[in-house]
């Protein structure tokens, strides 16, 4: 049984899926930011299953980007949390309602 | 053969782990199933070719990433059972489904109506590190380059919002007193 | 010569502009001079152009830009100095210099002083613009101005609500007849393609009978309303509610007179159609006789002056619809002068009877008010037509015209006419002026005017009396512009029983007035007498009841429609419609306000349920142009 690209695409709309249930199901921000690092490896399986079976390397640039906006969003992410929890000793999603109009 | 039941197998384990990821209400839990999702990841990563994106995926992703979320995590109270909203799960679980697919929709219809054209084809007898070498510092050196500046820059970010006072708890001052603050540090 | 062209044109307006500034504060007398200097400044500009052009020289010809340029449609804003339009700027400023002063004294008490300069000079700027415009939009901008102007003058006292009914009443009425001005700038603009005067009097010969005298109708009809021709003449009278100089300038002299100058302007039209010629003749008669027979039993001093001006409209009317331009122009420039002349002397006797209108509880003025009685009397003397006064050359020309062109019944008309004027001015003089002091009874001390009003009033007095010398120097400019022709009777004879036989008629009626009316035990009727029971009076009293008529068939019938309007189709329909639209806003606001909880999470959903909607939509685009092809030959199968 041969694997062809489309095995690795459903994998990742699977893999999208997954991340984006959690996106919209986590109420801990930390979470939150699990399931965005898992959109982003997602869409990386994408562009290396591409850049594999059409030989071009593009893909695999893409995916080295991707992991770097990935690192440089957690850097900073991370940092907001920590101030925002030592502020309101809380990082639920629902407690944030400053940008209430 | 081999490659079939190396993707069924790897497929299996990463939405397994990535599943509990999301699911589970314990933080560490979560944590440890995301790293475990991430090192299977770069397996699929080896199986096409693609020998370098997959030590970065180890390096970065379950090295440095999370490292730094277990080290965020520290500074949380991770004991405690996380609170999760009950949203209706239809809606969430369509929505999620629906974006999946037709993005990868999207990305897909080049390839389905087969108009891509390789624009770095990759050489047969060059090692795939080597190659990437080459087009990294050639074709996407201001990139490259562009996204080592942003990193710098997401690096100081971080120190500067997280390692701010850290001997002060910002939760036992009041507003006032953390306005005084940041208006000596401006000074 | 263009610079005095600008200043006659535009030295009003600074002096509307100017005064304008002072119009939210108290008294300034400043204001009073500086406007009637610039005026002045006016006047002389108009003077030295009547001398250029009585000089022979040529017309000028100025445009200050284009104004509107579309496609076929080029109007300029330019404006022409000929010899019809040099004597309306000449009777134009002249009048309303002498009115500006005379203002000075006449609103000396009043508390809105700088506004009533601010509008009187708005008004004679807009006058200028109709009389010196050389095509018809730009008269048709004058003419709206003065309309407007006349509407903020006459409602000048704008607390009183008579006031303002009279100049809501004018100005409807003028919008009335300015609808059928309209479409006959449309049907001129329509069939010659140009408003400018000399290219479409030239393209007139051109046209089809039928069409011209639908353009004449529907012209004359805008001059109807403005100049108070029946059937809409009931705001003229009306209009004597504002102050007695607007009265003067506006409801005598100036703007009334823009109907018969849109005659004369547009003389090659009427030319081309006597027919309508006629009617205009026929109903400028009628109007005189009936404006006459109206103003003889009046007991409103302003009233029975604004029913002689419109008798004397009628007059102009009569001329011009015969072809007589230069009689009709001649006519109105004297009337200028000893109407305005008159209305004054009514503001002086006003203004010593404490407002007063009454003419019955007046009564031996003379004594106190020498020098008015003498102004008043030889205006209405003029006003009768008595030799040597300038209104014996004009009025005499008019009834020559009658009688040479055939026209016998007009020309008897206005005989009868002439004696019934006659009759009702001296009716009024006498009241006024002669018999026993009835005023005392209403404890009224009347005073003359202010000296320097008296000494405005001069220069009217002069030429109400010596205006008809100028008659051959006025035929001779005019004479090719309108085309202008001498009326000779052939036989000496009928003409020197013509002119006896009218001054005897009209010296008889005065002498009829006076002593009907300056003998003494004269009583302020109170509606018992034999004559006021009789059903003519009473017919004449109530102005042939054609305002009750109006209000009874026009305004009320109207009133109830708009309520039934009002009731059924704005409030159920309109207002519904607009409620509908804001409530369903609204109810969309307060079902999407959810959306902005401020809630991140919930913010988190709609981001994705957003990132799908676009997600499908650039999927569908990416369909509809892949499969292009198939979808229109879809879309044609279904006819589309």
């Amino acid at each position: 049984m041969e694997i062809g690209l489309n095995h690795y695409l459903v994998l990742a709309t699977i893999l999208f899926g997954i991340g984006l249930y959690g996106v919209m199901r986590r109420k801990n921000l930390l979470m939150l930011f699990f399931a965005t690092e898992i959109l982003l490896n997602s869409v990386n399986i994408g562009f290396a299953a591409i850049s594999h079976y059409y030989a071009d390397l593009t893909g695999q640039m893409f995916a080295f980007f991707v992991i770097a906006i990935a690192a440089s969003e957690v850097a900073v992410g991370l940092g907001l949390l920590i101030v925002w929890y030592k502020r309101h000793n809380s990082i639920d999603l629902d407690e944030m309602s400053v940008m209430r109009g | 053969m081999f490659e079939a039941i190396s993707f069924y197998l790897f497929s299996f384990l990463v939405i397994a782990s990535f599943w509990v990821a999301v699911t589970t209400s314990q933080a560490l839990y979560a944590l440890t199933a995301l790293a475990a999702g991430m090192i299977l990841i770069s397996g699929f990563y080896f199986t096409l070719g693609a020998d370098f994106l997959g030590a970065i995926q180890i390096i970065v992703y379950s090295g440095a990433v999370l490292a730094l979320y277990a080290f965020g995590m520290m500074f949380f109270d991770t004991t405690r059972e996380v609170k999760e909203k009950k949203p209706n799960k239809a809606i969430v679980t369509t929505l999620a489904v629906l974006a999946a697919v037709l993005t990868v929709a999207i990305v897909a219809a080049p390839i389905v109506s087969q108009n891509i054209v390789a624009l770095y084809p990759s050489v047969e007898s060059v090692g795939n590190t080597q190659q990437i070498g080459v087009v990294l510092f050639t074709k996407y050196l201001v990139p490259f380059e562009v996204a080592a500046v942003m990193l710098l820059v997401a690096m100081i970010a971080g120190i500067v919002l997280a390692g701010k006072k850290m001997d002060i708890s910002l939760t036992k001052l009041s507003e006032s007193e953390i306005e005084k603050q940041n208006a000596e540090e401006l000074v | 010569m263009e610079k005095y062209l600008y200043i006659a044109l535009f030295a009003p307006l600074v002096s509307s502009l100017f005064s304008a500034l002072f119009t939210a504060q108290k008294k300034k007398q400043f204001v009073g001079v500086i406007a009637s200097l610039l005026i002045f400044t006016a006047f002389a500009s108009s003077t030295v152009l009547l001398v250029h052009i009585l000089n022979g020289g040529e017309p000028i010809h100025v445009t200050l830009m284009t104004w509107m340029a579309t496609g076929g449609l080029n109007i300029p804003f330019g404006f022409v100095v000929d010899e019809v339009s040099v004597v309306m700027m000449m009777v134009v400023t002249l009048v309303s210099t002498v009115v500006h002063i005379y203002s000075n004294g006449y609103m000396d008490h009043d508390k809105s002083f700088n506004r009533f300069f601010a509008w009187l000079s708005a008004f004679v700027f807009s006058m200028m613009v109709l009389v010196m415009s050389d095509n018809y939009a730009g008269l048709f901008i004058g003419w709206e101005g003065v309309g407007l102007c006349s509407w903020g003058l006459i409602g000048f006292w704008y607390n009183k609500e008579s006031a303002t009914w009279a100049a809501n009443e004018a100005f409807i009425m003028n919008r009335i007849a300015d609808l059928g001005m309209l479409i006959g700038l449309f049907l001129v603009y329509w069939n010659t393609g140009t408003l400018q005067y000399e290219e479409a009097f030239a393209a007139f010969p051109g046209l089809d009978h039928a069409t011209l005298v639908w353009i004449g109708i529907f012209l004359f009809i805008g001059a109807m309303g403005k100049s108070a021709q029946f059937p809409l003449h009931t705001w003229l009278a009306d209009a004597m509610e504002g102050p007695t100089p607007v009265s003067a300038l506006i409801h005598a002299a100036t703007m009334v007179t823009a109907g018969v100058y849109l005659v004369i302007r547009s003389h090659p039209l009427y030319d081309l159609i006597p027919n309508v010629g006629l009617f205009i003749a026929s109903l400028g008669a009628f109007v005189a006789i009936f404006a006459a027979s109206m103003a003889l039993v009046n007991r409103d001093m302003k009233r029975i002056i604004a029913y002689s001006t419109l008798s004397q409209l009628g007059y102009m009317f009569a001329a011009a619809g015969l072809g007589a331009y230069w009689v009709a122009l001649f006519h109105l420039m004297a009337h200028a002068f000893f109407k305005a002349l008159l209305f004054l002397g009514a503001g002086n006797v006003m203004h010593a009877m404490h407002d007063e209108l009454d003419p019955f509880k007046m009564g031996a003025l003379k004594e106190k008010m020498k020098w008015t009685w003498i102004m008043m009397t030889i205006a209405s003397f003029a006003l009768a037509g008595v030799f040597p006064l300038a209104g014996f050359y004009s009025k005499d020309a008019i009834l020559e015209v009658g009688f040479v062109e055939h026209h016998y019944i007009i020309y008897t008309v206005l005989l009868v006419t002439a004696g019934l004027t006659a009759f009702y001015s001296f009716r009024l003089v006498a009241l006024i002026f002669h018999g026993e002091d009835r005023y005392t009874l209403f404890g009224i001390h009347p005073h003359e005017a202010y000296k320097f009003m008296l000494w405005a009033m001069s220069p009217l007095l002069i030429l109400a009396i010596i205006a008809g010398a100028f008659q051959h120097t006025f035929f001779e400019l005019v004479e090719e512009a309108l085309n202008a022709v001498h009326y000779h009777i052939h036989s000496h004879v009928t003409l020197w029983i013509m002119i006896i036989g009218t001054q005897a008629f009209v010296l008889a009626s005065i002498f009829y007035a006076y002593k009907k009316y300056a003998r003494k035990g004269i009583k302020v009727p109170d509606g018992t007498s034999e004559t006021e029971q009789s059903f003519l009076y009473k017919l004449l009293y109530n102005q042939y009841y054609i305002p009750y008529f109006y209000d009874e068939y026009f305004v009320k019938p109207y009133r109830e429609l708009s309520s039934i309007f009002w009731k059924k189709v704005d409030l159920k329909v309109v207002d519904a419609t607009v409620d509908g639209i804001a409530k369903v806003l609204y109810s969309t606001g307060s079902a999407t306000r959810g959306m902005q909880s401020g809630n991140l999470s919930t913010m988190l959903r709609w981001m994705v349920v957003g990132l799908v909607v676009l997600l499908m939509i650039a999927v569908a685009v990416g369909l509809a142009a892949r499969y292009s092809a198939e979808l229109s030959q879809f879309l044609a199968g279904l006819g589309v």
